[in-house]
């Protein structure tokens, strides 16, 4: 069992969880990921890893509560405890001292996982610029702790209602003008599906190396299923054991976007039998 | 005098075709004690006995047979357990036709021995007691041995090295241990009751198993005796990315590996969705590709998830199928089709990118391969339309590359199997064995057994007199 040690809300549906997980603390690097189980019935799901304390022998989660899983993770309070967890899963991010400046993209609830990348990178002594994104004001998360992580920290909300009114593409595209697309040796991007692939449309012209991290759906995370198959440069490639981080430029969007909506059905299905469950409980008392 | 008329061989109930193919309980039920008794008597008890040369961990066949017609069941199981750790699990999906049956001499006139039913119901019979009896533990050598992967080999070297006082710990990756006991055997093959019955004998010897543990991310085989202090590991992580066709609309939803396929049934109990969590395609119209057990499996899988039509398609004919003949006929029986002779060219998916059909094209038998087999050609031309929703691709998988990649003096072949000697499973790096399908690719259960019990006395050999 993982006790979970703290728990907050960063904005509404968004939880960070400080899970106790000293094997994994101490191994974990930025890029990796853990799958974890809430319960007996429970199926496994992958999540990001926003930071790590080997010391404490924690390792801390953000995570959004959209489906029936992550809604019922986000019942648990301190104290509570996970079934299963298991990691560091994947590659780690590929950090040197690169010949330029590195910008970290994060949208949403992508930007947990850039956080980790962006103390890598800064700490291999690069300069990073960081741009983070949500909807509106409220949602955006981790604001802090990515301007400790960067040199540099922009914003964006689709609202306008707070930093650049528009999307991290527009920024991200400023960034790249203003620096000299030469000077730009590394672009990170991670988020929903639709904001890695306008990151890669917008780099793609100006030649920047464009790192984006994959969530296809898992079901081991060890390299033993395949389900988390992604086409990258037309070839396919097993995310948990070959990423999850790609090269953006070559990969197929498209097909990961369709391969993320196959459940969409039962999830929906399960989502209300658990909100009926949860109903009835709360009214017998 | 005309020589005695052997009884024939004593049938195993088995539930009915049709009710089987629509639930996931146990198919066939198991001997009574009389009929076991029966069946015991047909046994000859050879003085060499052939059988025993086909068994991989060498069980004493004729001696725990004759114990079971005399009706001394309590003596039957331990004699197997001598030499088998896990007699419930071989007694059910050991390919006995190949292996002990195929050398009893019984079978030679007639219908072999049913050695593999009668190990079962050895098995059954003590667990049915309630109370399955703990050898006595020599005592502790001291020595700690690392086994990762809680499969068939994994377990076998636990058992057999914990029996002999080392201190064994097993680490699992998935969360529950057994391997592909419990992701890849179905339910209706092997209850996973039967596996966790297993390992909890093993965990009552003193074997320690850590699940969610996996080996090469969280701890590197090096660590694991430079820092834990582990004195020998033995690695046997099993099978690893699953194998796909090349074939163009293999992404698309609805199309499975095996792996995923019965790892989300089997495993993560997705059959009972949603009470379990873990959801899998209720496909109307499943094809299979392939013809191994696993291709079976998943064929059986399909109808018990409420398919109308779950269909085989293999590129060889009905002689070349892999699968062992009872699985190929408890298929049939349950309405599992088979396009045999067909090959699949691609899989066209709709505007949604799910799966729509599977495009086939006809095969015939050409000149023998390398193999022995007769080379499958296509027959130009013959190319038509399967209209299937889901489409699971049972090709067999890739070594599992998380020990290799992370432990670089452990020599691998060309297909990225680990090295390891035949005859002990001494890989490239002292103190560390392998063995199981990590070792040989895709095979059976009992020859991953057969290594892990090769292994386990190398490691005994290894620790007690230093290799």
């Amino acid at each position: 069992m993982f006790t979970i040690v703290e728990k907050q809300t960063l904005a509404p549906t968004v939880y960070r969880m400080v899970v106790r997980a000293p094997e994994i603390a101490r191994k974990h690097r930025a890029g990796n990921f853990v799958i974890l189980r809430i319960h007996e019935k429970g199926e496994r799901i992958p999540l990001t890893v926003a930071d790590k304390d080997p010391e404490a022998g924690t390792i801390t989660l953000v995570f959004q509560a959209v489906g029936k899983t992550t809604s019922e993770l986000s019942t648990l309070n301190a104290g509570d405890a996970l079934l299963d967890l298991a990691g560091p899963l994947g590659k780690p991010t590929h950090i040197e001292r690169f010949d330029g400046a590195t910008v970290c993209v994060g949208g949403g609830i992508g930007v947990a996982p850039v956080h980790p990348i962006a103390c890598a990178l800064k700490e291999a002594g690069n300069r990073v610029i960081a741009i983070i994104g949500a909807r509106t004001k409220e949602l955006l998360i981790m604001e802090e702790e990515m301007r400790r992580a960067s040199h540099e920290l922009l914003v964006a909300t689709d609202d306008g209602s707070y930093g650049h009114h528009g999307f991290v593409t527009d920024v991200l595209r400023e960034v790249i003008e203003r620096e000299g697309r030469e000077n730009v040796a590394l672009a990170v991007a991670i988020g929903p599906v639709p904001m890695m692939r306008a990151c890669c449309k917008v780099t793609g012209p100006y030649g920047v190396h464009t790192v984006v991290s994959l969530n296809p759906i898992m079901v081991d995370a060890t390299g033993m299923c395949g389900a988390c198959r992604v086409t990258v440069g037309g070839e396919t490639k097993f995310a948990c054991v070959d990423g999850p981080e790609f090269d953006g430029h070559q990969v197929d969007f498209d097909e990961l976007a369709k391969r993320l909506r196959a459940y969409v059905e039962d999830e929906r299905r399960a989502m209300q039998i658990w909100s009926e469950q949860r109903a009835g409980h709360r009214c017998h008392g | 005098m005309a020589k005695t008329q052997r009884p024939p061989r004593t049938p195993m109930p088995e539930q009915d075709p049709k009710a089987r193919a629509r639930n996931f309980d146990e198919v066939p039920l198991g001997y009574t004690p009389e009929m076991a008794q029966r069946e015991a008597s047909r046994c000859l008890k050879c003085k060499k006995p052939a059988c025993r040369k086909g068994c991989p961990v060498e069980v004493f066949i004729p001696d725990f047979i004759a114990e079971i017609e005399a009706g001394n069941f309590q003596r039957a199981v331990d004699i197997l357990k001598r030499k088998n750790s896990l007699p419930a699990v071989c007694g059910r999906v050991c390919p006995q036709e190949n292996q002990c049956e195929a050398y009893c001499i019984v079978g030679k006139k007639g219908e072999p021995v049913a050695i593999g039913r009668l190990e079962r119901f050895a098995a059954d019979w003590e667990r049915a007691q309630g109370a399955v009896k703990i050898p006595e533990i020599p005592p502790k050598t001291g020595k700690r041995v690392a086994v990762v992967g809680s499969g068939p080999a994994g377990l076998t070297v636990a058992g057999d090295l914990v029996l002999k006082g080392h201190d064994v710990t097993v680490f699992e990756a998935l969360h529950k241990p057994g391997g592909v006991l419990v992701y890849g055997i179905p339910e209706f093959r092997l209850p996973k009751a039967i596996v966790q019955a297993e390992v909890d004998y093993l965990t009552k010897l003193g074997v320690k198993v850590v699940t969610n543990f996996v080996v090469g991310k969280m701890r590197t085989v090096e660590e694991l005796i430079q820092e834990d202090g582990f004195d020998a590991v033995f690695v046997g992580a099993g099978a690893g990315l699953p194998k796909f066709m090349g074939i163009s609309g293999e992404n698309l939803n609805g199309v499975y590996s095996a792996n995923e396929y019965l790892t989300r049934s089997n495993l993560m109990k997705a059959y009972r969705f949603p009470e379990y969590d873990t959801p899998i395609v209720r496909a109307k119209r499943v094809a299979i590709l392939g013809g191994g057990n696993v291709a079976m499996d998943a064929a059986r899988t399909a109808l018990r998830l409420g398919a109308e039509r779950s269909i085989i398609v293999y590129r060889r004919g009905r002689d070349e199928m892999p699968a062992r003949v009872e699985e190929i006929h408890h298929a049939e029986e349950e309405g599992v089709e088979f396009q045999l002779l067909t090959n699949p060219v691609r899989v066209i998916g709709d505007d949604n990118g799910w799966v729509r059909a599977l495009e086939c094209i006809r095969m015939e038998l050409g000149e023998p391969d390398e193999s022995g087999r007769r080379r499958p050609v296509p027959v130009e031309g013959s190319e038509f339309e399967l209209d299937v929703d889901a489409v699971v691709v049972a090709i067999g998988n890739a070594p599992n590359p998380l020990i290799p990649s992370t432990t670089p003096a452990i020599q691998t072949s060309r297909w990225g199997t680990i090295q390891a000697d035949e005859t002990t499973g001494a890989t490239t790096m002292p103190g560390v064995y392998a063995g199981g399908d990590v070792v040989t690719g895709a095979a059976t259960v009992i020859l991953a057994m057969g290594a892990g019990r090769k292994a386990a006395d190398a490691i005994h050999d290894y620790l007690t007199k230093g290799g």
